[in-house]
Parts: C-alpha cells; sequence; structure tokens
C-alpha cells in the first residue's frame, strides 16, 4: 500500500482503478520545406478544422459542464485566430523554411512561457490552454486521433496535467476522479472536476510509472490523499465512507431542481445563510432559491480598518451578479457581542450582549452606517437585493433608519449614481420587537426572525454559559409561540415572515414552523435540501 | 482619438473569458482599440496582449479609440466594460 498527499479540489471519495492517462506525444519534427506556400495552406487548413472541432467542443461543453465553463473553447479559438499566434507561425515557417508542425510547437511554446513568466497563478493556468490549442493543431496535421478514457469500468485517472480538450472528450460516466501530478487550482481539471462534482487532487507528490495502471486505488478528496493498492481494512474503512456519501447524494439528486412546496400547495421560500463569499459556491451547489441571511460583518472582520464604500460594493455586487435575480438579504453590519473589531475602538463593556451592538452601534455612529447603506443601495442595480437590519426593539429606530436610507438615496441620485429599489425588512430577534411586531409590520417589507438572539434573550440564558445546558430549552413553548405572533402579525400586514436563526434548519420543527405559517426558512448551505424534503411532506394549514 | 478610464469589477480581473469577449467586440469596429495599463499598450485585437498586461480586480485601466468609428466603438466598450468588467 503506498500513500500520497496531493491538493484537493473537490471533497468526496473514489475507490476503483487507476488508469493513467498517456497523451500522444507528439514528437514534433523540424522538416525542412522548400514549398513555403504549400506549408501555409497545410497550416491553414488546419486551423479551420481546428476551429470546427472547438465549436463542436463548446456545443457539447455547454451541456456538460455549463456555458460558464465551456466559455473557455471560446477563449481556445480566439487564440487560434490571434494575428500574433497566426503571424508567428507563419513567419517561423517561411523565415525557417519548416514544416508547419514545428512552427506551431515553438510558437505555442513561446506564448505559453509568456503566461508562465507573469508569475501569477491565473496566468500559469493558462499555459496548459496555450499548448492544448498547438496540440490539437498539430495532431490534425499528423492526422492522429487524441487519447482518450473509454472502457466499461469506472476508474480514476490519473495523469501528470491534463488540458481542457483532454477531459472533455472523456467519457464523464466512467472517470470517477482525477489525480494529477501538477496542475494548479486554477487549471480546467480542477474547476471542471468540481463542476462534475467528482473529488480530485492535483500536484500530488508521486512520478507516474506503468506499474500504476490498473491497480486499484482510493482517493480522498476530504483529506488529499491517494492511496494506491490498500489493505482490507482501509478499503472497508473507505467504502463505508462512500456509501454514507452516495447517501447523501442520493438525497440531494433527488430534491434538487424541485420547488420549495407544501403538500397543501403553498411556496416556501428556502434560502441559505452565508457568512462569506466563499460559501457562495455552496449556496449553488445545494439549490437554495436565494441568501436569506448574508452576514455583512465578515466585510469588516477580515480588515484591520473600516472597509471603504468602493471595497464593500465591490463584495455586494459580486453576491448579486453571482445570485443571478435570486433574492439576497444583506443583513446591515451586527459587530458587538461575541464579534469584535479592535478598530471600531468599542469601550469595554459588562453585558455585551446587551450592549452596543448592531443597528444601535450603526445609529449613534451614522458615518459607518452612511458609507455601509451607500454601498448596499450602489450594489442593488445589480441584481434582487433586500437590506434587513439587526437588533430591532422600536419604532424610533426604524424612523431613524429612514431617515438615513432617503438621505443616502437623495445623495446618490443627486450624484448620477444608478441605484435599485430594494426591499427593507427587520430582523425579529428582541423579545421586545415580538410584542409590538403588529405595529413594525406596518412600516417594513418583511421579518426574519433570529432564533439564536431571541431565544437567549427570552429564556434569559447565556448560551455561552455551558453550566446552564440543563436549563436552556431550545424548542421551549415561549420562544415557539412568540414565533407564532410574529408570523401572524406579519399576515395581518400583508408582509412575509421567516426565520434566519439556528431553529431554521431544525428539521424536527419544519412541520410545526410550516403549520404556523412561516413563509421563509434561511438555513446554512448544507441544510437546504434536508429542509427542502421535510418541507415537501408538510402542509401550512392544519 | 477617443478614451475613458475604467476601474476592472471583476473578482478575477481580466482573465481569458473576457478577454476573449473583448478581442470579439473590438474585432466589429475599423478602429484600433487598446487597452493601456500601467504604462503598457495592449490591442484590443490581440488576445494575448491583453492578457500578458495581467490586469486585476480594482486596477484602472484607459481603453483608447482610434479611427473613422472611434464613437461607436468607443460606446459599445463602455456599455460593455460596465457590466462585464
Amino acid at each position: 500500500m503506498e500513500k500520497y498527499v496531493g491538493k484537493s479540489v473537490f471533497r468526496g471519495i473514489a475507490i476503483g482503478r487507476i488508469s493513467i492517462y498517456e497523451k500522444n506525444q507528439q514528437q514534433v519534427k523540424r522538416v525542412r520545406v522548400t514549398d513555403t506556400e504549400a506549408e501555409k495552406e497545410r497550416y491553414a487548413k488546419a486551423s479551420e478544422m481546428a476551429l470546427s472541432d472547438l465549436s463542436d467542443l463548446y456545443e457539447k461543453a455547454v451541456k456538460e459542464v455549463g456555458e460558464a465553463n465551456a466559455g473557455i473553447f471560446g477563449f481556445h479559438q480566439t487564440m487560434i485566430q490571434d494575428d500574433d499566434f497566426i503571424d508567428s507561425i507563419n513567419s517561423i515557417i517561411e523565415t525557417q523554411q519548416v514544416n508547419a508542425e514545428y512552427a506551431i510547437a515553438m510558437t505555442a511554446d513561446n506564448f505559453a512561457q509568456m503566461f508562465s513568466a507573469m508569475n501569477d497563478d491565473y496566468m500559469s493556468g493558462r499555459v496548459a490552454d496555450v499548448k492544448d490549442v498547438g496540440e490539437r493543431l498539430i495532431s490534425i496535421l499528423s492526422g492522429k486521433k487524441n487519447a482518450s478514457v473509454s472502457g466499461d469500468e469506472s476508474v480514476i485517472v490519473v495523469a501528470e496535467d491534463l488540458a481542457p480538450s483532454e477531459t472533455v472528450q472523456m467519457d464523464k460516466d466512467m472517470v470517477i476522479s482525477f489525480v494529477t501530478t501538477q496542475g494548479s487550482v486554477n487549471s480546467h481539471t480542477a474547476i471542471l472536476s468540481r463542476t462534475m462534482g467528482i473529488p480530485s487532487l492535483i500536484d500530488t507528490d508521486f512520478i507516474i510509472t506503468k506499474e500504476l495502471d490498473g491497480k486499484l486505488g482510493i482517493v480522498d478528496g476530504n483529506s488529499g490523499v491517494f492511496i494506491v493498492d490498500p489493505d482490507d481494512i482501509i478499503i472497508e474503512k473507505y467504502k463505508t465512507l462512500l456509501n454514507e456519501e452516495l447517501e447523501k447524494k442520493q438525497l440531494l439528486l433527488s430534491l434538487k431542481g424541485k420547488e420549495t412546496v407544501t403538500v397543501d400547495g403553498k411556496k416556501i421560500r428556502l434560502y441559505a445563510n452565508i457568512g462569506n463569499s466563499k460559501d457562495l459556491a455552496q449556496v449553488l451547489a445545494n439549490d437554495a432559491a436565494g441568501i436569506g441571511l448574508f452576514r455583512s460583518e465578515f466585510v469588516y472582520l477580515e480588515k484591520d480598518r473600516f472597509p471603504t464604500e468602493e471595497e464593500q460594493l465591490a463584495v455586494y455586487k459580486a453576491v448579486l451578479e453571482t445570485m443571478a435575480g435570486k433574492p439576497v438579504i444583506i443583513r446591515t453590519l451586527d459587530i458587538g457581542a461575541d464579534k469584535q473589531c479592535d478598530y471600531f475602538e468599542m469601550e469595554h463593556e459588562e453585558n455585551p450582549a446587551m450592549g452596543c451592538r448592531a443597528i444601535r452601534i450603526c445609529l449613534s455612529r451614522p458615518e459607518i452606517f452612511k458609507t455601509q447603506l451607500r454601498a448596499l443601495y450602489r450594489a442593488s442595480a445589480y441584481g434582487n437585493l433586500a437590506i434587513m437590519y439587526p437588533m430591532i426593539t422600536s419604532v424610533r429606530e426604524i424612523n431613524r433608519i429612514r431617515e438615513m436610507e432617503n438621505e443616502v438615496k437623495r445623495e446618490l441620485k443627486s450624484q448620477g449614481i444608478e441605484i435599485g429599489n430594494p426591499a427593507t425588512g427587520i430582523m425579529i430577534e428582541t423579545p421586545a420587537a415580538v410584542m409590538i411586531s403588529d405595529e413594525l409590520a406596518k412600516l417594513v417589507d418583511f421579518f426574519s426572525i433570529g432564533t439564536n438572539d431571541l431565544t437567549q434573550y427570552t429564556l434569559a440564558i447565556d448560551r455561552q454559559n455551558s453550566k446552564l445546558d440543563t436549563f436552556y430549552d431550545s424548542h421551549h413553548p415561549a420562544v415557539l409561540k412568540m414565533i407564532k405572533l410574529v408570523v401572524d402579525n406579519a399576515h395581518e400586514a400583508g408582509i412575509w415572515a421567516g426565520i434566519c436563526g439556528e431553529l431554521a434548519g431544525d428539521t424536527s420543527l419544519t412541520h410545526e414552523f410550516i403549520a404556523m405559517g412561516v413563509d421563509e426558512l434561511s438555513v446554512s448551505p448544507g441544510l437546504v435540501l434536508p429542509v427542502r424534503k421535510q418541507i415537501l411532506d408538510s402542509r401550512a394549514c392544519n | 482619438m477617443k478614451e475613458f478610464n475604467h476601474v476592472i469589477a471583476d473578482p478575477e480581473g481580466v482573465h481569458a473569458r473576457p478577454a476573449t469577449e473583448l478581442v470579439k467586440l473590438a474585432k466589429n469596429y475599423q478602429s484600433s482599440i487598446s487597452i493601456i495599463f500601467d504604462g503598457r499598450v495592449g490591442d484590443c485585437k490581440r488576445v494575448f496582449t491583453i492578457m500578458a498586461l495581467g490586469i486585476k480586480c480594482g486596477n484602472t485601466v484607459t481603453f483608447a479609440f482610434d479611427g473613422d468609428d472611434e464613437d461607436a466603438a468607443m460606446e459599445a466598450f463602455t456599455d460593455f466594460v460596465a457590466t462585464k468588467l
């Protein structure tokens, strides 16, 4: 048994036979030609064929891996048609009186060299693209077909590195993993394996030998390990893990793309919570219908000074664009209590959970709040944004927020900056907000109940204090009654109410929440599908 | 000769896809169209010259247009970069 370490580009387990992918080593010989015009003509014809192959590949890739990933073949076409690329090849043919194959290989090497000299991970990843284009042209000229994976057994494909066209030409149903000894996280093997959702390793520390071919291998994408010739105990261990994953995947497949609707036909907004733009991939992968809670404080927590309006705009805009028209609810700065930031220079408090936090900081330090509001309103032009304010306890706070919103909107308009028309809602996470939710509902577009704080304030139990665990009941009837009251008051005023706290993802309560009339549940991405499963057999009306 | 500045908003900078789209768009016009960054000039009709500039998110670049249809080209580029770059 041998164990190797690589960089994982997608999590998961794969067990199967190893298949070594050997490129057709294009032995490009330098041959002198006398008729350079004829040689240029050969090259031009190959170029045309390559372009037509690439448009076929593009179509295939769009179907298999989506338009965004297929775009790489558009880039390949552009390279083949690029004047610099063409001129270089023709000039080598002419001045050195050599064959087209050699001229292409030289040119591809030179351009690849340029990318690898840029000292940039992304551009280094493009070296493979240039070489791929060169090899495509050469194999057309030499009349050879590219190597491909075929057969009827699922295999772990092992290679030094794989070009995008090589991965697309493979029979995907047979490939359960890629293991490469080179490559970067930006390489197309990495991107495609993520899109295909198969565990893969790159930059793995072993040397490919012929003996590996056909041996049993295990790829552990969770810890970045590649095991060759595993012993029985290891095989058993991984088979169990694999089965667990398969069950999860099965659930995913059966629930993905399904509308989240109750037995009696009520559509539920099932959204995901995110605390970081890196979580976005998980939101999409788990098929959430939107983002129900975007914790904007991470934008502040990862800086050592206040993030500027432009910096915030870039983050919000990217999220909105990635979500492409799906709702994105961004919660304004919720700092204080357990989330602290040095540069805010907050005074020490005896009881931070009940201290200067969230909207209280924003309203007492309007310059900080205004920057965020400006960034949010500007971002609202790029997607379906809603703004949500945390820790509300009174009508007065909402009135003050409205004044600031109006001020920001006026300013932006007078500067000629385009803004959208975002919905605005509030978190219901204090008992005070629950009790006056009838009044608050008239002033806002939606409610989202933050059950973590609401439970702690209602039960007067500090959740960080483990000694109080025996007194703590996350399903306390007081909290459940409050949720019911909030939902009723929301509906009375014609707005929707959801839950974005931890309780939202508690599948033992989903039926009860839906029966109460809850319209939205926002949960961590991994819980979207399990919650959807519950909703699908729940009833909104008793 | 016309020009305008643009701050790159795409988090990945001018990577393969936008570079490809820039070339496609530029080839619709007779005018010469340049992308200028950090004192270096790329030709918007030549993909390698664009990518060689190594433009990242947050960089300010200048697009310059020179030729008979420079007005139309500038308008098309302004629209393109506002939403795609």
